[in-house]
């Protein structure tokens, strides 16, 4: 990747020559480049800014899924957004989220993918794609026949890991409903991170590992002094694109339905239920505009660590 | 080749965009033949499975074979759910927000109001004719179901069916505590000092009354509405929204009685599965009375069919109608009361062929339909007097709710907040359970009442 973008040479002289990148690189003129992008700018502003500002201003109207206000809704100003951040269910869900995010994404899924990849790289043949074929098989397969096979495997009284453990009865969704949609989630995401890190690995140089092996550096040393620093870069981005999507995942809902209680009601479920269960569109969109910022915040903040060393 | 590829992104986003809109589309419009569509949800094998097996091998086959005599070509499909009610009201809210949906459509006639408001479903006569209103079916059905599936004093459905709840109890348990086989209580003192005989008896639960926000609109039906209605009250009577009234804090009191003085389980109320559990421990012979509709008796207690099958229901459940806090202290003086709810279906004011899906809604409540429905133990209280008389007389306690209890029975406000409402009443039956004072509990009620309702103004106290 890093290669194939690096500029060509006459653009470097260029560069040294005017003291600051071309605005032209390409030589299309302004008009055939901005031909050139329209067709992304028009999908990207369809689908996905129009419904972001379509969600800020359903936010301000009292918009409901049924009833009087259905057909017309009345404009109420940030009373919706106000309800949704004095409400404690809103930061009982933000709470459980960090939790649903850290535990399943920062932890669970980097660690596991990186030690995945690191234990695979210089492997080949049958052993690693048996590997990688059965992680990416749980990456893959449609949410709705996975989080089947995962009822199937945790139900209290007829589940496959109560039968293996000889412990029937013992309600896994029940008494502990965040570590299990923790270590689904997981199961679940972990190809990308090692699919991610696998192909950075091969980015490091060999002859790094070997002068570092030659000065007597331990596995961990190797690690931290010669591995990390090459794939920062691809570490962070890997944070911040699981990380987000983690955030809004609602595959939650289909292994617990938030429940019991509200105990694993993670924000994308509490969207689902504050708008389509209990049909209140218009404070959804509310509480859809607080994750809206939240997840702003926390690309922001990879973005910067992202740059602060380059 | 960047924008080539992106054109044919476009291209796909459209096609796939024009598929969807195919499938939305409910019927198609051309040529001589009709096509119609009918929603339940109900799935064959799954929920409501006897009514989805009715639909799909009688009432299709048979319209259709009506409608070829008439020299009509109506083909006719039925689109199965079999998920919770709520799930279905949103699928059935976005259908018909888009302006999509089946023809016919089977709802819970408690989202009328809502439906009715948001321009979902329309007064039948306005599209489909005057037949809606000319139909000979409805001199079969009385008034207060009529007002089931009506909004503002007009038809916006035909009622499916209805129901009625009672006092259930254990005759074996009865015996034990020195209470008579034929119990009928007139008076809410007279359910206590029952209640405290089968505790002293040592029954494990000597009443379950439904509380709590767990168990939903459970907890209203047969619970606080049924309760309130025994006290004199409504839930919204004249336009006003009762309060923190006498009523309600009578109601919240019996609450208190019940699961403060040791004659209730309040653990049970606050499971997520408690009144699954509940229903357990009744057919098991751990709970002495439990207020229920007949929907206990059909569907939980049934001995072949049921849920917590009792083999000797008809021996050992006996039922008694519930009384008014006293005598003649019922909502419209009456001694004994009840609530009701039930199914109503519609033809979707989208459908391209009204007239023809009106003649299928009425043709479904035809006494020959009904009485295949029912039949084979699928027992339930149909709209229609003159096939409830033939086909109920088997059940005695279907008879009972049919002949005394729906004649005093009463129904939920029709209208889109009645959902809000309902929620914050389970809420102060919770607060109760948990060891709050009836009247903070009713204040706090009237508070949230104020936030729901639109301020103060609405609310009668």
């Amino acid at each position: 990747m890093a290669q194939a973008t690096s500029p060509p040479e006459v653009v470097q002289e260029d560069r040294s020559r005017r003291g600051g990148y071309s605005s032209d690189a390409a030589g299309l003129g302004r008009g055939r480049a901005a031909a050139f992008v329209a067709p992304a700018l028009l999908l990207i502003a369809v689908f996905l800014v129009f419904p972001a500002l379509w969600v800020l201003y359903l936010g301000l109207t009292n918009y409901r899924l049924t009833g009087a206000a259905a057909a017309e809704p009345q404009f109420v100003g940030l009373d919706n957004l106000i309800e949704a951040v004095t409400t404690p269910e809103l930061w009982n869900s933000t709470w459980l989220t960090l939790q649903f995010v850290l535990g399943s994404a920062v932890i669970g899924q980097v660690v596991l993918g990186f030690t995945i990849a690191w234990l695979m790289r210089d492997r080949t043949g049958p052993l690693k794609r048996a590997v990688e074929g059965l992680v990416i098989l749980a990456w893959i397969l449609p949410s709705a026949i996975v989080s089947f096979l995962w009822v199937a495997l945790l139900d209290a009284d007829d589940g496959t890991l109560n039968a293996m453990l000889g412990i029937p009865g013992f309600p896994w969704l029940l008494d502990h409903p965040m570590l299990s949609i923790i270590i689904f989630n997981t199961w679940r995401g972990t190809a990308f991170s090692m699919m991610l890190y696998g192909a950075a690995l091969g980015n490091v140089p060999p002859s790094h590992l070997e002068s570092a092996r030659l000065a007597g550096a331990s596995g961990w040393q190797q690690l931290r002094d010669v591995v990390f620093p090459h794939i920062r870069g691809h570490i962070l981005t890997n944070l911040l694109l699981i990380s987000l999507w983690t955030f809004n995942d609602f595959s939650p809902f289909l292994l617990t339905a938030g429940g019991p209680d509200g105990r694993s009601e993670v924000l994308a479920v509490h969207v689902y239920k504050v708008a389509l269960q209990s049909g209140e569109l218009g404070h959804g969109a509310a509480v859809s505009t607080v994750i809206l910022l939240i997840n702003l915040v926390v690309a922001v903040f990879y973005l910067r660590l992202l740059r602060s060393k380059k | 080749m960047v924008r080539k590829r992106s054109m044919s992104v476009v291209a796909a986003i459209a096609a796939a965009g024009l598929g969807l809109a195919a499938c939305g589309q409910s019927s198609g419009g051309g040529g001589d033949t009709v096509e119609l569509t009918i929603a339940a949800n109900a799935i064959a094998g799954g929920k409501n499975s006897a009514s989805a097996e009715h639909i799909t091998k009688w009432v299709i086959p048979k319209f259709e074979e009506a409608q070829k005599a008439k020299g009509k070509d109506v083909t006719v499909k039925f689109v199965p759910s079999g998920v919770d009610d709520e799930q279905y009201k949103t699928k059935l809210s976005l259908d018909l927000k888009s302006g999509k949906g089946a023809d016919v459509f089977d709802f819970d006639s408690i989202w009328v109001g809502e439906f009715a408001e948001a321009g979902y479903v329309k007064p039948l006569s306005e599209f489909v004719g005057p037949e809606a209103d000319s139909w000979d079916g409805w001199a079969q059905i009385p008034g207060a179901v009529q007002e089931m599936a009506s909004f503002n004093g007009k038809k916006y459905a035909l009622p499916v069916g209805t129901d009625g709840r009672v006092l259930y109890f254990n005759k074996t348990l009865f015996a034990k505590a020195g209470l008579p086989a034929d119990w009928q209580p007139t008076s809410w003192q007279e359910i206590l000092d029952a209640s405290a005989k089968l505790k002293s008896a040592g029954v494990p639960v000597p009443i379950q009354l439904n509380a709590g926000t767990a168990m939903g609109e459970a907890t209203s039906m047969q619970g606080a509405l049924p309760l309130l209605a025994g006290a004199g009250g409504e839930v919204q009577q004249d336009g006003k929204w009762s309060g923190a009234s006498q009523p309600v804090k009578d109601v919240l009191g019996l609450y208190q009685k019940i699961y403060g003085g040791g004659l209730g389980d309040p653990k049970l109320q606050q499971e997520a599965k408690g009144r699954d559990k509940s229903f357990q421990q009744f057919a098991e012979g751990e709970v002495g009375i439990l207020l229920e509709g007949d929907y206990f008796w059909r569907s939980v207690v049934n001995p072949k069919t049921g849920v917590a099958p009792m083999a000797d229901r008809d021996q050992t459940v006996g039922y008694a109608m519930i009384p008014a806090i006293e005598p003649g202290k019922g909502i419209h003086g009456q001694d004994f009361v009840s609530m009701s709810g039930g199914g109503v279906r519609t033809v979707n004011p989208n459908s391209a062929h009204p007239k023809e899906a009106f003649e299928l809604l009425t043709f479904m409540l035809s006494p020959d339909a009904l009485r295949e429905e029912t039949k084979d133990g699928n027992m339930r209280i149909t709209p229609r007097t003159d096939v409830n008389k033939e086909i109920l007389a088997g059940d005695p306690l279907l008879t009972f709710v049919s002949e005394k209890v729906l004649p005093v029975t009463a129904y939920r406000p029709p209208l889109a907040v009645y959902t809000q409402v309902s929620v914050a009443l389970q809420e102060a039956t919770a607060a109760i359970v948990s060891g709050t004072a009836p009247d903070q509990a009713a204040a706090d009620y009237q508070k949230k009442l104020e936030g729901i309702v639109g301020g103060a103004g609405n609310i009668a106290s």
